[in-house]
């Protein structure tokens, strides 16, 4: 046991100690491609703020901050709350017009279900096609930079496109979610499909499998965790994109948000924001803790 | 021996198991009702949820061989598939969804899409300067948010940060601090430091700070901390420590998030100017206004030619550091 204590480098045969030695002297010495590397970065940085010219405060910068730090602090109680003229809250509690918080929240949320869900339906067909273990290579090639161009167009965009069909409402942006959340989705359901694990569909044909149990109970399993999962996390997302979609027209919360952050009433400001951040609190909180419990199964 | 349990196989109890189908069920009907009033159809869709919650309260009691008797709870998947049609319902009669509409006039799709698809390229010399703005706010604002971002995520992580005060404060200053959508941000940033760039730079620097921030110190505290109470033992104050044992683990993912910021910032900036944060969305909106989408089809291909590199670099480099 003594002998054993000192079992490093003096075990080594001597060889074995040389080149560890050598090796450690001739190791590749990257200095200048760090150096480069370095230069290269403060070149694009230094580049990039010669187009960010500080000019100070905007005329009125000062009040404004001050406006939105006051309207966080005392929110527009009527805004969530119903009330009679003197500011006593009365029944039914909770404001639900259509200019309140909740109805307007309601209706974001409704449309990030809506969109997320049309938009995950829509993009299983378009992922297994956009996928190079699917089908053959330049089908898979096509698809993907048609993926690419449906991510490249902002929402807002695809918006103004669908307004032509639509008309300026909250189904607007259900339909324009839809479309611009094929992009990612499609994006995270291919590595999903890329990951199934083909060996379990052999050993099914071994046992007599045919091609509809094959696919339900070797593929399935697999992939649709994963798919669930990645809707949920677009959920997330788009939730937070419905509150902007509302700027050019689209329904939702940030119609009024912006409108009255245009005419400077501070106090609804602060009441809608609020209200959002409480709404994508929640949602996060859901969807981390739902997304959790799948990938433990 | 005869002795109840009532845990499930996977140890869940029963009665949360209950409680969460009865709440299910109630909140089902309610959204059946409060979407379509009282009608046959919302009445018929009600039955049918208090019929699948009726269902995840059937427990079945099953004898093991060693005599113990345990209830496997019915599944809950039919309560959870009704909530989800009373929800769809819902929210279709809330933002007035309406398919027939999209039939009717589905060609008005393509008038816009149409030109979009031919690109006025006589129009490219005047969107090179906004372009070339949007890559630089982008570039400067993931820069100096990610800077921002490490030391924060430090002190957000609870395997380097001992007080769980600090930890929480932080965390959820984060939180809310992801919550604002960079549109509002770059609102905001315009009315207060004026038009242009700058406003644009603010409201990334803010977004990028928001994500990486939070990625980093979920990545943060997955890393091996032996190396450093090691180092600690040997007598080296925190900051020693961490900067030898704990920098090397964690640069690599902290490079490539913020590489994964940049690709996403390049697409955020370019929307920004439609609050008037500078860059090519002012001239989206302009040619939205001017009613000319073959410019704007110029300034989307402008743009996806640019993403695409971007992209292709950054994930190049990205492979290259993991």
């Amino acid at each position: 046991m003594q002998n054993n204590k000192n079992v490093g480098q003096d075990a080594l045969p001597r060889d074995a100690r040389y080149d560890i030695v050598t090796t450690y002297l001739t190791r590749p010495r990257l200095w200048w491609m760090y150096t480069l590397i370095v230069l290269i970065v403060a070149a694009l940085i230094s580049w990039s703020g010669s187009a960010v010219n500080y000019k100070g405060m905007a005329s009125k910068g000062v009040e404004i901050a001050k406006g939105i730090g006051s309207g966080l602090i005392h929110p527009d109680a009527s805004l969530l709350l119903t009330m009679d003229e003197n500011g006593k809250v009365i029944a039914p509690y909770i404001n639900i017009t259509p200019e309140g918080v909740p109805y307007q929240l309601l209706q974001t949320v409704a449309i990030a279900i809506l969109g997320t869900l049309i938009g995950g339906i829509l993009a299983v067909p378009f992922s297994f096609l956009a996928c190079d273990k699917v089908v053959p290579k330049w089908v898979a090639a096509i698809f993907n930079v048609f993926i690419l161009l449906i991510r490249t167009i902002p929402s807002l965009v695809w918006a103004l496109v669908w307004i032509r069909v639509t008309g300026p409402n909250a189904f607007c942006g259900v339909v324009t979610q839809s479309v611009c959340s094929i992009g990612m989705i499609c994006k995270m359901y291919i590595t999903a499909i890329e990951d199934v694990d083909t060996r379990i569909l052999e050993s099914l044909d071994a046992s007599g499998c045919n091609g509809f149990q094959k696919i339900r109970y070797g593929i399935l399993p697999q992939i649709i965790p994963n798919f669930i999962s990645t809707v949920i996390y677009r959920f997330d997302i788009n939730v937070k994109d419905a509150t902007t979609l509302g700027i050019v027209g689209a329904g939702g919360i940030g119609a009024a948000l912006i409108q009255c952050i245009t005419s400077s009433r501070w106090s609804m400001v602060g009441a809608y924001l609020l209200g959002m951040i409480l709404l994508m609190i929640v949602i996060e909180l859901f969807s981390t803790k739902v997304r959790s419990r799948l990938a433990r199964g | 021996m005869n002795k109840k349990t009532h845990l499930d196989a996977s140890g869940r109890s029963v009665g949360k198991g209950i409680a969460s189908a009865v709440i299910m069920t109630i909140l089902g009907v309610a959204c059946a009702l409060a979407s379509m009033g009282v009608t046959v159809l919302s009445i018929g869709i009600s039955v049918l949820t208090v019929c699948a919650g009726l269902l995840a309260l059937r427990t079945r009691k099953m004898k093991l061989t060693n005599g113990k008797e345990i209830i496997q709870p019915a599944s809950r998947s039919f309560v959870i598939a009704m909530l989800l049609v009373d929800i769809i319902l819902a929210s279709a009669r809330l933002t007035g969804f309406d398919f027939g509409l999209i039939l009717r006039r589905g060609h008005q799709f393509f008038v816009i899409l149409q030109q979009i698809f031919q690109p006025d390229f006589q129009y490219f010399p005047k969107v090179v300067e906004p372009l070339l703005d949007t890559i630089k706010m982008s570039i400067l604002g993931s820069v100096i948010g990610a800077t921002l971002a490490l030391p924060i995520s430090v002190i957000a992580s609870t395997n380097i940060n001992p007080s769980k005060p600090i930890v929480w404060t932080q965390r959820v200053l984060l939180m809310i601090i992801r919550t604002l959508p960079t549109l509002v941000i770059a609102k905001f940033a315009a009315l207060i430091f004026g038009l242009g760039t700058f406003a644009g730079t603010v409201a990334i620097i803010v977004f990028t700070f928001g994500v990486v921030s939070k990625m980093m110190y979920e990545s943060i505290e997955t890393i091996d901390m032996g190396a450093f109470e090691a180092m600690e033992s040997f007598g080296s104050t925190k900051f020693q420590s961490f900067w030898s044992a704990c920098m090397p683990q964690i640069l690599p993912t902290y490079l490539s998030y913020c590489l994964y910021a940049l690709e996403m910032n390049i697409r955020a900036a370019a929307i920004l100017g439609y609050v008037g944060a500078g860059g090519l969305g002012l001239l989206m909106d302009e040619r939205i206004g001017w009613r000319d989408y073959k410019g704007l089809g110029m300034v989307l291909l402008a743009l996806f030619v640019v993403v695409l590199i971007i992209e292709n670099t950054s994930q190049y480099l990205r492979k290259k550091l993991s």
